[in-house]
């Protein structure tokens, strides 16, 4: 449909942009929290209430079939959308927090003994530390963690000599929400498998806007979630490789993931439903399909290179703002710009930015390991997506004009 | 004066403003001109738990009137932080306990005693008036 990047095409499908805060016309720089979603989605949500809102999968009515058939639509869209080999190994889950400790309750239980390792790095988000450590502790296995350098990329050379016959799993984020980096997943994942180590990649912001293939990157588990890919909350996906979650144990016992149940013995349901128990989120699955839809409608490249720009743009215009230091300077990174300014509060910064109608994010981002690597308490961000548009960018630059002016 | 004549005293001054970046900039003035807390209160105890900034009050009583010293390494909270000495520090804790802080609405800073500003200054507010009943209680023991 859109055969050249028109972002002004492109912002008429989110309706949520066309309006004021403060008087100002709204600013959305908070992509990497949540982005906006098309009205593709927004509609789809009310269809199925409208139209075929039934239980799945167990119904032999028409509705139930209709409703059926969209969820387990979406599952297929999802595999083709990372690449999976079979919606076997697509689970779907809350979200990309809940598909991590999915991992730890049920893999990270049945495998990480007393004595073994896991091993993070210091720009996980907090979602893929706690369950970690929460793990570690029950077992009495030990947490390592890869160091950075100070442009925050990880050190490979590092992280080299961590392992060992003793690490079980390697739980990595592929991008920073912090500091947008761009991890070296494929090297990482090589190297674990190495030493017999298994490999969970926390998705949660590549998804939107690097190209997605599981087979190739050869993970063994894939998380993330709907909301930050222009899809609704409440609807995530833990891929994993069909031995593996064949291997596991449940996660959660009740309707939707047993075959059989008596009082002296259950026997489970087959792939993906086994890890599915209970009414799932029928409604944001089915319209989940559609921001997939919408993605690969506009082509991930052709966006990816259009917020590849902006990104440009920003690193080079946030240099006029005396005092402004960014905060991540990978040589690799997604459209994402954290920042400190000399002299000024961070939440200060994002009040006077929203009294300008902009929406930014301060503080730790939920990972407060790496802002303690960087030695500051937080950082403002700006992320930018697909729909916003250099002239946003320019407000920005005047909106932190101001603060400075204002605080110093 | 009484917390709600100075309350509306301040609610007066801020009629002025039309424009938020107005309100603020008298705000961050506020801010900026609060005498820091000596650092012998920075303590722990006094720190209240907040998300983005820190926030400190040290409370002490003097006479049968009660004051508040506070404090924040965000100048808007502190601005904030300013205004609510302002209207409680020196007043009797018995009405601070009882006192409803309706200023915060009316200059159109209500959003900052919300859950998401994680600001730490609904909670500055409740800790005040538990400072107000701690020491009303005290000096009825008395
Ligand atoms: C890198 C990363 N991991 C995990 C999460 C958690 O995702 P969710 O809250 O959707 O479960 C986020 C969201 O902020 C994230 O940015």
């Amino acid at each position: 449909m859109y055969k050249v990047f028109d972002v002004l095409e492109i912002r008429k499908d989110f309706p949520i942009l066309n309006q004021t805060i403060h008087g100002k016309p709204l600013v959305y720089f908070d992509n990497a929290a949540t982005t906006q979603k098309p009205q593709s989605v927004i509609q789809a949500i009310s269809e199925y209430y409208q139209e075929f809102n039934a239980n799945i999968h167990r119904g032999i009515h028409t509705l139930a079939e209709k409703a059926t058939a969209e969820y387990e639509g979406t599952r297929e869209m999802v595999r083709k959308f990372i690449n999976a080999s079979s919606t076997d190994e697509i689970i779907f889950t809350r979200g990309t927090t809940e598909s991590i400790n999915l991992v730890a309750a049920t893999f990270g239980r049945q495998q990480v003994k007393a004595g073994d390792e896991v091993i993070i790095t210091t720009m996980e988000h907090h979602s893929n530390i706690v369950p970690w450590q929460m793990l570690c502790e029950e077992k009495g296995a030990t947490l390592k963690v890869i160091p950075i350098n100070d442009a925050g990329e990880i050190i490979l050379e590092e992280y080299e000599k961590l392992l060992s016959e003793r690490t079980k799993l390697v739980a990595a984020v592929y991008v920073s929400n912090s500091l947008g980096t761009i991890n070296p997943v494929k090297e990482i994942i090589d190297r674990a498998h190495a030493f017999g180590a298994r490999v969970l990649i926390d998705g949660a912001q590549a998804s939107a806007h690097l190209d997605i293939n599981v087979q190739e990157l050869n993970c063994d588990f894939y998380a993330f979630s709907s909301h930050k890919l222009y899809g609704p909350t409440g609807i995530g996906v833990l891929y994993g490789k069909r031995e593996l979650l064949d291997s596991m144990p449940p996660y959660q016992g009740g309707g939707e993931m047993i075959k059989e149940v008596s009082f002296e013995k259950t026997t489970y349901n087959e792939l993906p439903y086994k890890f599915e128990a209970g009414t799932p989120n029928i409604a944001d699955t089915v319209a989940f399909k559609k921001a997939l839809e919408y993605v690969n409608e506009i082509s991930k490249p052709v966006a990816a290179e259009y917020e590849h720009e902006l990104l440009t743009y920003a690193t080079e215009s946030l240099q006029e703002i005396n005092g402004l230091r960014i905060v991540g300077t990978a040589k690799e990174k997604i459209s994402i710009v954290s920042f400190v300014v000399e002299g000024v509060h961070h939440q200060d910064i994002g009040i006077i930015l929203d009294t300008q109608g902009i929406a930014v994010r301060t503080g730790h981002h939920c990972t407060q390991p790496l802002m303690q690597r960087f030695g500051i308490p937080g950082t403002t961000r700006a992320s930018f997506a697909m729909y916003n548009t250099k002239e946003e960018i320019d407000k920005l630059v005047k909106g932190l004009h101001r603060v400075v002016k204002m605080f110093r | 004066m009484t917390i709600n004549q100075i309350q509306d005293e301040i609610i007066e001054e801020f009629a002025l403003f039309d424009d938020w970046t107005d309100k603020y900039e008298y705000i961050i003035d506020i801010g900026k001109k609060l005498p820091p807390l000596s650092s012998e209160y920075k303590t722990e105890e006094n720190k209240i738990k907040g998300c983005q900034s820190q926030v400190w009050l040290h409370a002490h009583m003097d006479g049968d009137k009660l004051l508040f010293e506070g404090d924040s390494d965000a100048v808007i909270v502190k601005g904030l932080i300013g205004l609510l000495i302002r209207v409680l520090s020196g007043q009797k804790p018995e009405d601070i306990a009882k006192a409803t802080l309706y200023f915060i609405d009316k200059i159109g800073m209500s959003q900052h005693l919300a859950q998401t500003r994680s600001n730490g200054l609904a909670s500055m507010v409740k800790q005040m008036k538990l400072y107000g009943i701690a020491f009303q209680a005290k000096q009825e023991v008395k």
